[in-house]
């Protein structure tokens, strides 16, 4: 907090007078998976920084977004044949982000223009990237990957889930699944008037695995034959410690 | 209690693995089976990826077959050479079926492939194994007292083939081509369809091999530890996704299972034993060719690219 209103300082001299500015903190730094990681929530919270009144066109929104690494994910689609139901048409999305949510102080649709959109990439389908695939409908598959990933919360569209106080203050959570892909995750917060941006804020927060999860990750990629090895050492003497194990008590 | 698992990347509640490891286990137990053929739908349903369900269930199948295999060296009903025969098929096949795999991933029909092996395969050795138990059954009533093994001794085409061998334990002098084929398809299956395979194995020694029912499961248990062994090192060396906090939490379940299982087996009659297995055969098989003719409720499906980072 100190350091943000360190910052807040030597803004409020470099900037432009009249401007709207977004100072802005997260509730934590780094996010770490340990074994008994069952999902996370961060919490979002800022100010709007003004150097001057606000102008009177409209009010002001704010949209707040959390972005995972992208990845390609291949999307397919099953029909009928000879009675049974088969994958047939498949559909390459390039990059598709494995965690992606918006939350915003109102309805998406008001508080953020088409073409603002498409230059920010914010609302879901945006954050896809899908070209050149030479699927007729590929807007199926989009619309699938979206639904699918909906359904598991790995994409959420939170409407109003932003709480803007005096058009100044604001605060947001963002909940994050259990399933999350290691990475850095970033936060993004717009803030907008009349559906255009006046000022964006970017901070990532590293995901990673800690203690045990990252020693048994990194043995199972960095040392493969030794991992597998190990995964059966462990079940044999396991297998023979239960049955002892059983022997005993039953004699 | 939740628990992370870092190979799946997935949180799971610990019971619920201990739970699952345990129910099959006292299958594997009773029936010889390694209880993947179980044990891999269920992964799947709880939200495991599945190439990790196949591969972690691969390396639970060893541990809970171990101590299968332990409890059935003690009381002497494995046949070490008819299991060693049927092993070296095995370990071919499986290294086959790997490739196949690999290839049916890449055109992403290998879901398919998996649940039609489990349909056909399961369908049909249920079927088979349901009626000759029921007839084995009404034959044993109609007769008090009679002996219903006898007509194993008749002569087939199998003895007329070379190479024969000696198996002392099983009582058998037979050609080793047939157990050799046996354990080559049964390893194709288990590396495509993530399963130990013995149910494929126990119905083919019993009534292609002709071995007595009493050695049998000891042998399939004896040989399933080796295939699945090796497939274990080939996932966990081409596809990194043995899970180790999976295999641990299922074998804990399953180990215990198994214990309780092989108890509950020599308790039971040879019949009794075959009815209930291949009613359970039955069962699976008819949940998934119901999925595969219904509509399915979502027909899009996304395969992440996850097991390449």
């Amino acid at each position: 907090m100190r350091r943000a209103l360190a910052a807040l300082a030597v803004l409020a001299f470099a900037l432009p007078a009249g401007a709207e500015t977004v100072v802005a903190g997260l509730s934590q730094e780094e996010i770490s998976i340990t074994t008994n990681f069952d999902g996370s929530e961060i919490l979002i919270f800022g100010a709007v920084r003004r150097e001057a009144p606000p102008p009177g066109t409209g009010p002001m929104e704010v949209i707040v977004t959390v972005e995972g690494p992208s990845r390609p994910v291949t999307v397919r689609r099953k029909d009928r044949r000879f009675g049974i139901w088969v994958n047939t048409d498949a559909s390459e999305i390039d990059a598709a982000p494995t965690f992606y949510a918006v939350s915003t102080s109102g309805p998406l649709q008001e508080v953020l223009t088409q073409t603002e959109d498409l230059r920010h990439r914010v609302s879901v389908p945006r954050a896809i990237r899908a070209v050149g695939t030479g699927i007729a409908d590929q807007e199926a598959f989009t619309e699938a990957l979206i639904r699918i990933r909906s359904d598991t919360t790995a994409y959420q569209l939170n409407e109003g889930a932003v709480r803007f106080r005096e058009q100044t203050l604001f605060d947001t959570g963002v909940r994050l699944p259990a399933n999350l892909t290691e990475g850095d995750y970033l936060t993004r917060i717009f803030l907008t008037r009349g559906g255009e941006v006046v000022d964006v804020f970017e901070q990532a927060i590293p995901v990673r695995k800690v203690g045990l999860e990252r020693l048994i990750f990194s043995l199972a990629h960095d040392r493969p034959l030794v991992y597998g090895i190990l995964s059966l050492a462990i079940a044999i003497a396991a297998g023979w410690l239960a049955s002892a194990v059983f022997r005993y008590i039953r004699s | 209690m939740q628990i992370y698992l870092p190979i799946a990347e997935v949180s799971v509640n610990a019971f619920l693995l201990l739970g699952l490891g345990g129910l099959v286990g006292i299958l594997s137990g009773m029936f010889g089976v390694g209880g993947g053929f179980l044990m891999t739908p269920l992964l799947f349903f709880i939200g495991i990826p599945p190439a990790v369900a196949v591969a972690t269930e691969a390396n639970q199948i060893v541990a809970s077959s171990f101590s299968g295999v332990l409890a059935h060296l003690k009381r002497k009903t494995v046949d070490l050479k008819m299991g060693t025969v049927l092993l070296i098929g095995g370990l071919i096949g499986a290294a086959a079926g790997v490739q196949v795999f690999a290839a049916l991933t890449a055109i992403g029909q290998v879901d398919l492939l998996v649940r039609l092996c489990y349909v056909v395969f399961l369908g049909i050795i249920g079927a088979l194994m349901f009626l000759e138990s029921l007839n084995a059954i009404r034959r044993a009533r109609a007769t008090p007292g009679g002996a219903p093994a006898a007509a194993r001794k008749q002569r087939t085409w199998i003895h007329a083939l070379p190479f024969k061998m000696r198996f002392r334990t099983s009582g058998l002098y037979i050609s080793v081509i047939p157990p050799l084929l046996v354990g080559l398809f049964v390893g194709i299956l288990a590396a495509i369809m993530g399963v130990g395979g013995g149910f494929i194995m126990v119905p083919a020694m019993i009534y292609l091999l002709g071995m007595p029912t009493k050695v049998v499961v000891g042998t399939s248990l004896f040989q399933i530890i080796f295939v699945t062994g090796f497939a274990t090192l080939m996932h966990a060396t081409t596809n990194y996704t043995v899970d180790m906090v999976l295999a641990v939490l299922l074998l804990v379940g399953g180990v215990i299972g198994a214990q309780i299982g092989t108890r509950i087996g020599v308790k039971l009659k040879a019949e009794q034993l075959r009815i209930l297995l291949s009613l359970m055969v039955l069962a699976v098989c008819g949940k998934l060719a119901f999925d595969l003719l219904v509509m399915p409720h979502e027909l899009y499906s996304i395969s992440d690219a996850r097991a390449g980072h």
